[in-house]
């Protein structure tokens, strides 16, 4: 920690004179226009001294002027923050890869910080051998990689009843995008031999919380993976470090984290986790369980309340994610208008099953209020509804499951706000 | 397509390890371990090491989870969803408390423990008197108030087909007006997110 001491003493100071100099810039502005932009015509302390060396930073960091590009959550949002929330800043994000140290959190008893030496998978129940892997052993199966979204049942859950959040961050943040290295589910299955009987499996946690889920067999035997790594690392802590399970294009709650048991059963264990949360409340006081696909969703994530517009008319780039649980995003509509009149935005980036997408809408604003959405097409044909339509079937106290079309109101100035439209 | 080769990776599982790591429960009984417990021995427990949160009734305190009551408010514009009033399984119960309570002290309780507690939130959601004692013999006789309320994710049925299709490009509404403002709500965290959820009431 000495080095990165050092360098924050060193980059302070850079920064201070960097200040001082931008200082007497605004000082006489006229004059440096007049004689040219000072970012130019003056020397920069960048060009002159020498920057950090290489052991500086072991591990590197983001550059201290993006300090603002961090994890934020909502404390009223639950009782403590231990079992709690925190979002992804997707307004400062681009791309479709989420850095692992933004990557939302969500726990529900805090984040287990796990021994790798000590740290057992367990498969038991309805197979011919019940097993023991220690970690070194699941680094013997042959692997696999690949980019899926982790989306959070409850993403958007705050907003059933209008808006209410400001900002991107907080009302489609709980969401990350990340390749995944693991081993596929059915390997580790195949080793301990499935039973004809035995249909689901119940992935446990490590963690105090002990999190439970039932997932039906053939979801397992598909496309699951238990993953060892993100975006190329070992998962952080926060992530379930050594060992988490990946479900892709379903609910977050599912991912169990801390991986350490696979019990093979014939019904489902209608747990805490699939009962009492994770079910979704109609206005006939019935609800829906297992209700475990995510479905197709987008939000613009530039301009958005967190991210308004401070260059004035003329080009605008309008950027945004899409990503649906079953499949691919081959289109994205985005209108200006409120709904009135939507065009198709222009996909970039690889388009992956179950991942996230980036869309761009390149306009030239016109100084006018913008009222903006996206709607988003996956690969099986569904188009993005409005929430409007979702609470007409489903009330607004199913909590989860909130894949309506958001809508940012941008005033004149460029001020953006979360808002409902008629 | 051909069944993967097995690999002869890890180790056979010993009885005991099993026993102390597969401790989940079913609504059909699967799971219970040898055990009772009875109301009264519960309420002493549920003061003892649950009512800090709970309170002493079960009705939360601040913003920590009821546990009681709510009952028929299913269809209220706000649902009171309690063990009593929701959850459709007494295997649940059993099997949350025992893997997952008390917050920050899991897995502290015997299953003796478990099953009183369990008989007291019984009580307290006026499922059973205070003579009541629950075993792992009389679990199954427990049917909850909820037990029918929960259907299979019907997504594909009631919704795909209503959202797939061309929609509407051009000239799809003449109006556009604000409904809803974040702003007026201001509930956002800035700096004051505390102030700000006081100001919210919570």
């Amino acid at each position: 920690m000495s080095a990165s001491g050092k360098n924050g003493t060193a980059s302070r100071r850079a920064f201070l004179r960097g200040a001082l100099a931008a200082g007497g810039a605004v000082a006489g502005a006229g004059a440096a226009r007049a004689a040219g932009d000072p970012a130019i015509t003056q020397i920069q302390p960048w060009m002159q001294e020498l920057g950090d060396g290489v052991d500086v930073a072991p591990y590197g960091q983001p550059s201290e002027h993006e300090s603002h590009v961090i994890r934020r959550t909502v404390e009223w949002l639950t009782a403590d923050p231990v079992s709690s929330i925190n979002f992804t800043p997707l307004h400062e994000l681009d791309g479709i890869i989420t850095p692992n140290g933004l990557c939302f959190e969500r726990h529900h008893g805090g984040a287990a910080h796990v021994d790798p030496a000590e740290h057992r998978l367990m498969i038991n129940g309805l197979v011919d051998t019940q097993l023991v892997f220690t970690m070194e052993d699941l680094m013997r199966f042959p692997r696999e990689n690949h980019v899926y979204f982790l989306e959070c049942a409850a993403n958007s859950g705050m907003e059933w009843r209008g808006a209410q959040l400001n900002g991107c961050q907080f009302t489609h943040g709980m969401i990350h995008n990340v390749m995944y290295t693991g081993v596929p589910l059915r390997l580790l299955l195949n080793e301990a031999g499935v039973k004809t009987e035995g249909k689901w499996i119940l992935p446990e946690g490590a963690d105090a919380s002990g999190m439970t889920r039932s997932i039906p067999m053939e979801k397992a035997l598909d496309d699951c993976l238990v993953a060892f790594k993100m975006n190329g690392e070992a998962l952080r802590v926060e992530q379930g470090y050594p060992l988490r399970l990946v479900v892709p294009g379903w609910e977050g709650n599912m991912w169990i984290k801390w991986l350490r048991r696979i019990e093979v059963g014939d019904e489902p264990w209608h747990h805490r986790e699939e009962t009492s949360k994770y079910t979704d409340l109609f206005a006939d006081g019935r609800a829906r369980r297992f209700t475990w696909e995510m479905d197709a969703k987008s939000v613009i994530t530039s301009p958005s309340p967190q991210a308004p517009i401070t260059h004035g008319p003329g080009p605008l780039v309008i950027k945004g994610l899409a990503w649906s649980g079953r499949g691919t995003i081959p289109r994205v509509d985005v209108t200006i208008d409120g709904g009135k009149t939507w065009q198709q935005a222009r996909m970039s980036g690889p388009s992956l099953d179950k991942s996230m997408h980036a869309f761009y809408l390149d306009i030239n604003w016109d100084g006018r209020p913008l009222y903006l959405q996206s709607r988003a097409h996956d690969s099986t044909g569904y188009v993005q509804p409005t929430k409007e339509a979702l609470r007409e079937i489903r009330g607004v106290n199913s909590i989860y499951h909130n894949n309506g079309i958001q809508t940012w109101y941008v005033n004149e100035q460029g001020v953006a706000e979360n808002v409902e439209v008629s | 397509t051909a069944p993967d080769a097995k690999l002869g990776l890890g180790r056979e599982a010993l009885a005991e390890e099993v026993a102390a790591w597969d401790i989940d429960v079913r609504p059909d009984g699967t799971g219970l371990p040898d055990g009772s417990g009875d109301v009264l021995t519960g309420e002493e427990l549920f003061v003892e090491n649950c009512a800090v949160c709970h309170g002493d009734f079960g009705e939360g305190v601040g913003r920590w989870p009821v546990l009681t009551g709510g009952f028929d408010s299913l269809t209220n514009d706000r649902p009171v969803k309690t063990t009593g009033s929701y959850w459709p399984y007494l295997s649940t119960v059993y099997d949350y408390i025992n893997r997952a309570m008390p917050f920050g002290n899991a897995q502290s309780l015997q299953p003796d423990d478990v099953y009183a507690i369990t008989a007291y939130l019984l009580y307290m959601n006026d499922q059973v008197d205070d003579d009541f004692t629950l075993s792992k013999e009389n679990f199954l006789e427990v049917e909850m108030p909820n037990a029918n309320g929960f259907y299979m994710d019907d997504r594909a049925e009631t919704e795909y087909p209503v959202f797939t299709g061309a929609p509407c490009m051009e000239n799809c509404k003449d109006a556009v007006e604000i409904t809803m403002h974040a702003a007026v709500l201001d509930v956002t965290p800035e700096e004051t997110a505390a102030a700000a959820a006081e100001a919210a009431g919570e």
